[in-house]
């Protein structure tokens, strides 16, 4: 899941990782009284949308750049009424943009030095990794391709969590002052509680900066959280923005369906992550493009099997759907049910190729056989894959 | 033989009386597996299927009946609390079939682990078979036949798929092992190729993988030194989008590592044979065999 950088500085503000005071608006009015709370003629206002490139991204208004630095609450108002209910386009959102429904209103702050700083959990050893640099507000890919001498990792031991030693150590392979140490040692440690707090997957500071004024601030902060954790975060879930996702994931989400959307138009509806994926790649293989990556599961009820097959039926994009089953858990006379009340409710505008194997496969082949639906069926994965690029082409 | 159960494996089932647990509970009990206890708290002194003894504890189930392996169908929030109940009362080999563990605890789970002698296979897995004597997880047995290929996968219904590839093949299997599809597991491709190559029934085997982490390239690497079976090996997720998890909590590409062609390169450099499609697995074998 992914959170609004409002949201991410709400939440550092909550475990007192140091950043820059602001707030966030929806209304050019409320733009301007935030900005002239912060007193300062250092501002800056940020477009908040789940998507990189802001400040070179241009506005379907013709206004500039989702990123501005402002002298007064006055340009600050103004330049809120050119973004907010606007359109924004960067490189990551594609044409159809980003509608703009809040701004982030900040001091902006004059930059002495720029580090990176991120907390992750590393497969390979089963820990959390601090990944640091003295190369802050560039592509850390970057930086680890050309120059890997400059990034720092250090592994925390997952049962005595982040020590303050290791505070102490990275803020000196940092190159960070004498006089910001302490200051660093107590951003790190709150960093890292953030982290574990909110059962995150990543949270990535870049950058981490020491100001003109001698003040170390998390400056950008983005985090990802474990889906398998959120249960237990509600105050994270709340974050959620269903404005920012594809409406597609998102009415699966609804039926706990895992669903992802993709450019393609042949769709699949698959049982297991791994042949799921597999499905994708044997369309591919084939000659086809997938529209989406679907795993019912093995718990999937009848009723979640329609609407996974209506959520398919509704792409607009998609010329043909196979579903592929090899039932374990999952029984093939459940989905057989599911396509036959689905087809049903929905009419079918395309060719369907289906193929089932496993657990209960008489009983569904022999309800699709009754059912009267007009449908081709395959032996096996190779030969469903190769019938539906044949039926999407 | 076979690798980690057989007709010997008596089996506890933690979570015995939920919904996922009794069925597959019972339906490893009809495969033929010694289930001799079941635990859930609060639930002691009841009987399941007129048959199995269950217990408030595992401490009590081990003291009891002696069972050796569990398989823990307790729900996410509670799960890592039950592998670590398991671990304590010194069972040996701990299944969990439970998708949709935190991260953060499997990563305690498995700090915690390290002192102890305990196997941890999953979570998020399907389980384990040796056909014709003992399932412990949620495949369906009649698709496998016993025999000398060995099969270890991320995927339960890859795995369905590969073994169904070779029985119709007419190709049985020695053990079947399902390490499960989470980002931190307790078994690693690795550790189970090296009980493949040391078990004497084993003569060739599959390992499925998919995209996200670095395990598969760990265990190319070992085989092409030390393994003199015959390998052939699938990854899934070519066409997944970067950044996206693709169902599996551990199936990410991230940063630019993890992905299928990385891993798919160095299988082949390793010397095993790269089923090209999910329905080429079992033929990818044979003709690794045949060379």
């Amino acid at each position: 899941m992914n959170i609004h950088e409002y949201q991410a500085k709400e939440l550092l503000d909550k475990f007192g990782v140091a950043n820059s005071p602001g707030g966030v608006a929806s209304t050019p009015e409320e733009a301007e009284k935030i900005a002239a709370s912060l007193g300062t003629d250092q501002l800056v206002i940020k477009a908040q949308v789940h998507a990189g490139g802001r400040g070179k991204g241009t506005f379907k208004n013709g206004f500039k750049s989702g990123v501005h630095l402002c002298k007064t609450p006055a340009q600050i108002r103004e330049v809120a009424a050119n973004m907010l209910g606007q359109t924004l386009v960067t490189h990551q959102t594609g044409e159809e943009g980003r509608v703009v429904r809040k701004v982030l209103v900040a001091e902006a702050v004059e930059i002495e030095r720029e580090l990176y700083f991120a907390v992750l959990i590393d497969r390979a050893t089963s820990a959390p990794v601090i990944v640091a640099s003295t190369e802050g507000g560039v592509d850390i890919e970057g930086v680890a391709e050309h120059t890997p001498e400059k990034i720092f990792n250090l592994h925390v031991d997952p049962l005595l969590g982040f020590q303050p030693y290791q505070a102490r150590k990275l803020s000196k392979l940092l190159g960070i002052p004498t006089a910001q140490m302490k200051s660093a040692c107590v951003l790190f440690a709150n960093l890292y509680k953030t982290f574990i707090a909110s059962d995150c997957s990543m949270v990535e500071v870049n950058p981490l900066v020491i100001t003109k004024g001698g003040d170390v601030r998390a400056l950008d902060a983005k985090f990802n959280f474990d889906d398998n954790a959120l249960f237990r975060h509600p105050d994270i879930q709340a974050y959620r923005d269903v404005e920012e996702e594809d409406p597609r994931e998102v009415e699966a989400s609804k039926h706990n369906l895992s669903y992802i959307g993709l450019d393609g138009n042949i769709a699949c509806l698959v049982n297991g992550a791994g042949l799921a994926m597999a499905t994708m790649d044997i369309i591919k293989h084939h000659g086809g493009e997938p529209s989406n990556f679907l795993d019912v599961g093995g718990g999937a009820t009848e009723q979640q099997v329609t609407e996974a097959f209506k959520i398919l039926v509704s792409d607009k994009r998609v010329k043909a759907i196979l579903v592929n089953i090899f039932g374990g858990i999952m029984k093939c006379d459940i989905i057989a049910q599911g396509i036959i009340n689905a087809v049903k409710a929905v009419n079918l505008p395309v060719p369907l190729v289906v193929r089932l194997e496993g657990t209960n496969v008489e009983a569904g082949r022999k309800l699709l056989a009754e059912s009267g639906l007009k449908l081709t069926t395959a032996t096996d994965i190779a030969d469903a894959a190769q019938k539906v690029v044949a039926a999407a082409a | 033989m076979s690798i980690l159960v057989d007709k010997n494996t008596r089996l506890l089932v933690q979570g015995i009386t939920g919904k996922s647990g009794a069925t597959h509970a019972k339906s490893c009990m009809e495969y033929g597996t010694n289930v001799v206890a079941g635990v859930t708290p609060t639930r002691g002194g009841e009987v399941f299927e007129n048959k199995v003894p269950v217990f408030d504890t595992v401490m009590e189930a081990r003291r009891e009946t002696g069972c050796n392996a569990t398989m823990i169908f307790v729900p996410p929030a509670g799960a890592a609390d039950s592998i670590l109940e398991a671990v304590d009362a010194g069972i040996e080999l701990v299944i969990c079939i439970t998708e949709g563990i935190p991260v953060i605890d499997m990563m305690r789970v498995k700090a915690a682990m390290a002192k102890s002698s305990s196997r941890l296979i999953g979570p998020n897995c399907p389980g384990i078979i040796t056909p014709g004597e003992c399932k412990i997880g949620i495949m369906p047995g009649y698709i496998h036949k016993p025999g000398k290929v060995g099969v270890v996968s991320r995927s339960g219904t890859l795995t369905y798929e590969a073994v169904w590839q070779l029985s119709s093949r007419g190709h049985g299997q020695s053990t079947c092992v399902g390490i499960g599809g989470d980002p931190i597991n307790g078994t690693s491709h690795l550790d189970v190729v090296k009980m493949f190559n040391d078990d004497p029934d084993t003569e060739a085997f599959i390992m499925i993988g998919e995209i996200g982490g670095t395990a598969e390239e760990e265990a190319a690497e070992w085989i092409a030194k030390n393994c003199k079976k015959p390998v052939a090996a699938f990854i899934a997720g070519a066409t997944a989008p970067p950044g996206r998890r693709m169902g599996h909590a551990g199936a990410i590409v991230s940063g630019g590592k993890g992905t299928a062609q990385g891993k798919i390169e160095a299988i082949q450099a390793a010397g095993i044979e790269i089923a090209v499609t999910p329905a080429d697995m079992a033929d990818a074998l044979l003709r690794r065999m045949a060379r």
